[in-house]
């Protein structure tokens, strides 16, 4: 039986590897790119199904069982992340062929994306809390060569504040690693659990433990009030790696949030979970504020990302099998989305010329097809049915509902109505409205552009659609959330 | 300026090969002692860097015609391959084996997986910190 | 010897702070490096210090000390080390190209949109 989870990682990793030594070959590594993201997407597929069929997968690394090895663990949360990030990589992928430029492809950008891709699988599916610092390394280190790629003014600037938060946040969690160990004297998840499960007595100095892990995660997933370095970072390097942040970065934390908040710190709910919800609530407000505020459209974009945390965190908060399916399609359908928006928007500026909501109109008079997508992605951001933001949305709400956390679904409610008017507002002033420029003045074209747009737009219709054909695999997820012994029974017991 | 530099170059040419010799010795040391290839490697890096400090760039250059990126990925492509070694046997990934051979002039040696390992770790590091210190001091 | 070390370990991340609060980006560098090391010294400190004879085959005691807080702090100065490596040429490629090393001046007409 082939184990696939150690397969998802080495895939992107040898691709990544291979093309360290062709940096100046830039048809042969976009050839390599697509077929290893290819494989890797038919991989995490097979992984899906297995776990589905036959439990949650693991993987003993150097066959030193836990809790005294590093195991990568793959049940169904971790599964569906993966599987969404190899189905959005692809498109990331070809909208870069055509929009990232010869110059940066031969200074090893597909290695540093596959090397990113790694670090972020690495995260969704590792049991271990040092090897996820580990994995999170990862991933920050190949994000912090992607942002400044290119080195441009911009970039150089963002870039160094964006390192120096996320070296503090990566001191942060090697501190509460630390406290952690000398706590419970384990780092094995499962066996955290287990220990923290089995304590007698309450444990205040966990529930510290347990909100300095909020904070380091809270730092990589842009939750209230730790998002203010977010809005700059994401919209100064070119659009496919902010695309590709947008869509995978943010989502770490989250999952980190979701994996610990679910299996090890589940001691004084109470409180923990209470404060979650809060915060929840606020990234949502102050989210939507600074998107409805903003008259750049990149920032209105990257202000919807914090939104989207908010939401995907309530449903954490909730802890009732509601919330935390509609959390799961929601983050499913938020890298989906949310990759295609950033491309949509990445293809308005470059034929706009200009990122101000203000300089431009009228775009859709010669580009009807970019236009029209981009109305589908908004509505399927704010969820109108049949489209994919829908189910997870009303998944949410009757788990908010369920708890009783009414104000937080109300205040739900009004975000998602003016996240509508944030982006239909581009739609109205970007894209419809009057011309500004004729079609011979404008900055840019769009070919090779629209085609990774609408297989993400499609994917999205068919996740709306097809919500049903998921509904058993996000069950299975749930299953775990909720009863953490399947989970440390699988990696420990068996 | 023109420093009078004989001092050091001569001196390099003897610390050199002692840096570069324990280096290796300290490498070979890691499996059961202290040592192992990330020290190592940073060992060698700094036995360069100090070739680099008593020479100049072009001259380095020409004695060691490396280049220091593609040791680098040859360096985590042997670690990797190393890795997945285990997979092909049947274990899991990073599982590594030993055994004694007896080589000619030093007789019973243990030799293990994990070396091969060490040695991509080891190539990562030289080709890592020597590419960062071409890259700061190399366009002055 | 704890209570020294902790005490260490706090002096490493007060004057992580201050250095990184500073506008020269060279300090700011060496801030992040003294607070990695802190949380380093946190890490052994946490886990115990030496409480028997080395983890190491081929000794025969009763007690070992914990060998995974120094292999924890062994991989977490690895990454600390690239991770300075990096900030260290990415702070000289800013100086390089906005001919300041100073974190006021990296304002640009960009900022404020």
């Amino acid at each position: 039986m082939t184990n696939y989870v150690i397969w998802t990682l080495l895939i992107p990793l040898l691709a990544g590897i291979i093309m360290l030594f062709i940096p100046q070959r830039v048809i042969l590594q976009r050839t390599i790119s697509i077929i290893a993201s290819i494989i890797l997407l038919i991989n995490t597929v097979l992984l899906v199904f297995q776990i589905q069929t036959e439990g949650i997968q693991k993987m003993e690394l150097g066959g030193w069982a836990p809790p005294f090895g590093i195991i990568l663990v793959g049940d169904m949360l971790s599964g569906l992340l993966v599987l969404t990030t190899a189905l959005v990589i692809i498109p990331i992928l070809i909208y870069s062929f055509s929009s990232i430029g010869v110059e940066r492809e031969k200074k090893y950008y597909y290695s540093i994306f596959f090397f990113l891709v790694t670090g972020v699988l690495g995260a969704f599916l590792t049991g271990d809390l040092f090897n996820m610092f580990v994995f999170f390394e990862v991933f920050l280190l190949s994000s912090y060569v992607l942002i400044v790629h290119g080195s441009t003014q911009k970039q150089l600037r963002e870039s160094f504040k964006y390192v120096l938060i996320n070296i503090l946040s990566s001191a942060l969690f090697v501190i509460g690693v630390a406290y952690l160990y000398a706590v419970i004297g384990t780092l094995n998840m499962a066996h955290l659990g287990e220990r923290i499960a089995s304590l007698t007595e309450p444990a205040p100095i966990l529930t510290v433990i347990a909100l300095m892990f909020l904070i380091i995660f809270g730092l990589k997933g842009a939750i209230f009030p730790l998002y203010f370095w977010l809005p700059a970072s994401y919209t100064a390097p070119p659009t496919a790696i902010g695309a590709l942040f947008g869509a995978l970065l943010t989502k770490v934390g989250i999952y980190a949030i979701f994996r610990t908040y679910s299996i090890i710190f589940v001691h004084d709910p109470a409180y923990t979970h209470t404060v979650l919800g809060v915060l929840a609530a606020l990234t949502m407000i102050f989210g939507v504020i600074g998107a409805v505020a903003h008259k750049d459209v990149t920032k209105i974009l990257v202000y919807n990302v914090i939104v989207a945390v908010g939401f995907v965190l309530f449903g954490v908060s909730t802890m009732t099998e509601a919330g935390y399916q509609g959390a799961i399609y929601y983050v499913i359908h938020d890298m989906i989305i949310k990759a295609a928006l950033f491309l949509l928007i990445g293809a308005l500026v470059t034929v706009g010329g200009t990122k101000y909501l203000k300089q431009m109109g009228g775009i859709i008079k010669y580009h009807p097809a970019l236009g029209w997508l981009f109305l589908v992605a908004v509505f399927a951001l704010v969820g109108i049915p049949p489209l994919s933001g829908f189910i997870g949305k009303v998944l949410l709400i009757q788990g908010g509902t369920t708890v009783g956390d009414y104000w937080i679904v109300f205040l739900m409610m009004v975000a998602s109505l003016l996240v509508l008017y944030s982006m239909i507002r581009i739609f109205l002033q970007g894209f419809y409205g009057k011309s500004v420029l004729s079609s011979k003045e404008e900055h840019g074209t769009t070919k090779g552009l629209l085609f990774p747009i609408s297989l993400l737009i499609a994917l999205s219709v068919l996740l709306g659609i097809g919500a049903e054909f998921l509904y058993p695999f996000v069950q299975t997820a749930t299953e775990v959330l909720l009863q953490p012994e399947l989970y440390i029974n699988a990696v420990l017991k068996e | 300026m023109k420093l009078n530099d004989i001092v050091i170059q001569t001196t390099t040419k003897f610390v050199l090969f002692i840096i570069l010799a324990f280096s290796i010795f300290i490498f070979f040391n890691g499996h059961h002692h202290p040592g192992g290839g990330f020290i190592g490697g940073l060992m060698t890096s700094a036995a360069i860097t100090l070739l680099l400090l008593a020479f100049d760039f072009e001259t380095v250059k020409r004695i060691l015609p490396i280049d220091f990126k593609i040791l680098t990925a040859s360096g985590m492509l042997i670690a990797t391959l190393t890795g997945m070694g285990g997979l092909v046997f049947g274990g899991p990934f990073l599982s590594h084996t030993f055994g004694y051979v007896h080589l000619p002039f030093f007789g019973e040696v243990e030799l293990a997986t994990a070396l091969l390992f060490d040695l991509g770790v080891y190539f990562v590091v030289v080709g890592s910190a020597l590419t960062i210190i071409e890259m700061i001091g190399g366009d002055q | 010897m704890e209570i020294l070390m902790s005490v260490i370990a706090g002096i490493l991340f007060m004057v992580g702070t201050y250095l990184i609060l500073s506008k020269n980006m060279i300090r700011i560098v060496l801030g992040t490096n003294f607070i990695s090391h802190g949380a380093h010294i946190l890490i052994l400190t946490m886990a115990g210090l030496k409480t028997g004879a080395p983890p190491l085959l081929g000794l025969e005691a009763t007690n070992y000390t914990d060998p995974l807080p120094q292999a924890l702090i062994l991989t977490a100065i690895v990454i600390s080390f690239g991770v300075t490596a990096f900030f260290l040429v990415l702070g000289y490629r800013t100086y390089k190209v906005t001919g300041t090393d100073n974190t006021d001046g990296l304002r640009g007409p960009d900022s404020y949109d």
